[in-house]
């Protein structure tokens, strides 16, 4: 049975004089065909990329000689919140942007747990920056058009995942605004300043 | 006493249906694939929750390695040709006709303008071996600076193809001043908006994403 039968029924009486040929069988054995099928199913089976890789779209700020820095748009102090990046995988932030010379923010640090790519503290900093953001606009401190935004000044120390890692957070936190910026001498003293405050870390 | 006659069955199976099934696969596959390209390096991304999907076609891909060695490439057979005119008269590089042949047949490219014409002039063989030692597209933060090549291949390649996307594809251990680069080229060609390839994972319960994707009333 593991043949083609393509053979007719048979039976057809044919007319007086015509000779009836020998039959042969046109049974084809499949067997070898059925294996090849599946050979070439393996073969484009592990070469197939069926997934295709997934993206994260980022927009950086537009840049450009012309636009003076006074055009440009300042972020409020109050809806800041600067991320820093540093060595491995530690992660320093502050409240506003720390750019007042008399009152340097208080620093916190935190550990990306690269493992299992999540940093708890941090998420939660984010979620009550955000909360504390909306509350203030409920009481008119701010208009509507304020939101949090979150300033990532990666350090020259920290490497692409940790960036990485930030940009997923905005999205997993939906901050809609978030910048990725140069890190200033500034920031670098500070981080300097509570790596001495701490020297067991 | 009589003994209990079993019936001999054929052993044969009809193999026609099962043939038909193979085949059927088998054409379903042949249509649906898509050859894994080939990659000079390993390149391990991080991982996101972000679900975009990199287009079919017009894309440049910028893959960085983890010891910061940049390779280019874009898709498209004609458009590489394109690409490979108009650099080598632009930077005078000499490249025979087959050399650019075998450029537009190629893969990324990870080599400095200087090293162009020996690598593509080689044998499959030979380029094989070299792609090991590739030292990969000379790049800096600066744009107009003549070590900044990176620069010079996306300024091309934007001109044969003004349609591209620009996706990077850069291992999780690189370090953030080799990303730099190749960031601050982009910007200095105008471009603001590029994705990262990224590996996907799971949207972490209980967060603003979640909800928004799942509803809150889910578990």
């Amino acid at each position: 049975m593991a043949e083609l039968d393509t053979s007719s029924g048979g039976g057809h009486k044919k007319g007086p004089g015509v000779k009836k040929g020998k039959k042969l069988s046109t049974r084809i054995d499949l067997t070898p065909m059925v294996d090849l099928g599946f050979l070439l199913i393996t073969f484009f089976m592990y070469t197939t990329t069926m997934q295709k890789p997934k993206t994260m779209e980022i927009n950086m700020p537009y840049k450009d000689d012309i636009i003076k820095p006074e055009d440009q748009n300042k972020v409020k102090n109050s809806v800041a919140l600067t991320v820093l990046l540093s060595k491995n995988h530690r992660i320093y932030y502050y409240e506003g942007i720390g750019d007042d010379p008399t009152k340097p923010p208080e620093l916190k640090s935190t550990q990306y747990d690269t493992k299992n790519n999540v940093d708890a503290e941090l998420r939660k900093e984010i979620i009550s920056k955000k909360s504390k953001v909306a509350d203030m606009k409920h009481r008119g401190e701010l208009t509507a058009k304020d939101e949090i935004t979150v300033l990532i000044k990666p350090d020259s120390t920290s490497s692409y995942s940790d960036l990485v890692y930030l940009l997923d957070e905005m999205i997993i936190n939906d901050v809609k605004t978030y910048a990725i910026i140069d890190i200033t001498e500034v920031d670098r003293d500070f981080i300097k300043a509570t790596e001495e405050a701490n020297p067991g870390k | 006493m009589g003994h209990a006659k079993l019936p001999r069955k054929s052993t044969n199976i009809d193999m026609t249906a099962m043939c038909d099934v193979a085949f059927l696969l088998l054409t379903f596959f042949m249509l649906a694939t898509k050859f894994k390209p080939d990659e000079p390096v390993v390149v391990k991304t991080p991982k996101s929750v972000s679900e975009i999907i990199i287009p079919d076609a017009d894309i440049m891909l910028i893959t960085v390695d983890p010891t910061g060695k940049i390779f280019f490439s874009i898709d498209n057979k004609l458009k590489r040709k394109e690409l490979i005119d108009e650099l080598s008269s632009q930077k005078s590089l000499n490249l025979s006709e087959a050399e650019k042949t075998a450029f537009a047949l190629g893969s990324s490219m990870g080599y400095p303008f200087s090293q162009l014409k020996s690598f593509l002039g080689a044998t499959p063989d030979e380029q094989k071996a070299m792609e090991e030692k590739a030292t990969g597209i000379p790049a800096d933060t600066a744009i107009n600076i003549p070590t900044n090549e990176l620069g010079v291949w996306i300024d091309i390649a934007r001109h044969t193809n003004p349609k591209l996307r620009i996706c990077i594809k850069a291992d999780g251990a690189v370090s953030f001043p080799n990303f730099q680069k190749v960031i601050k080229t982009l910007e200095g060609e105008k471009v603001f908006k590029f994705n990262l390839i990224t590996d996907l994972e799971a949207v972490p319960m209980g967060t603003d994403a979640y909800i928004a994707k799942y509803g809150k009333g889910t578990k």
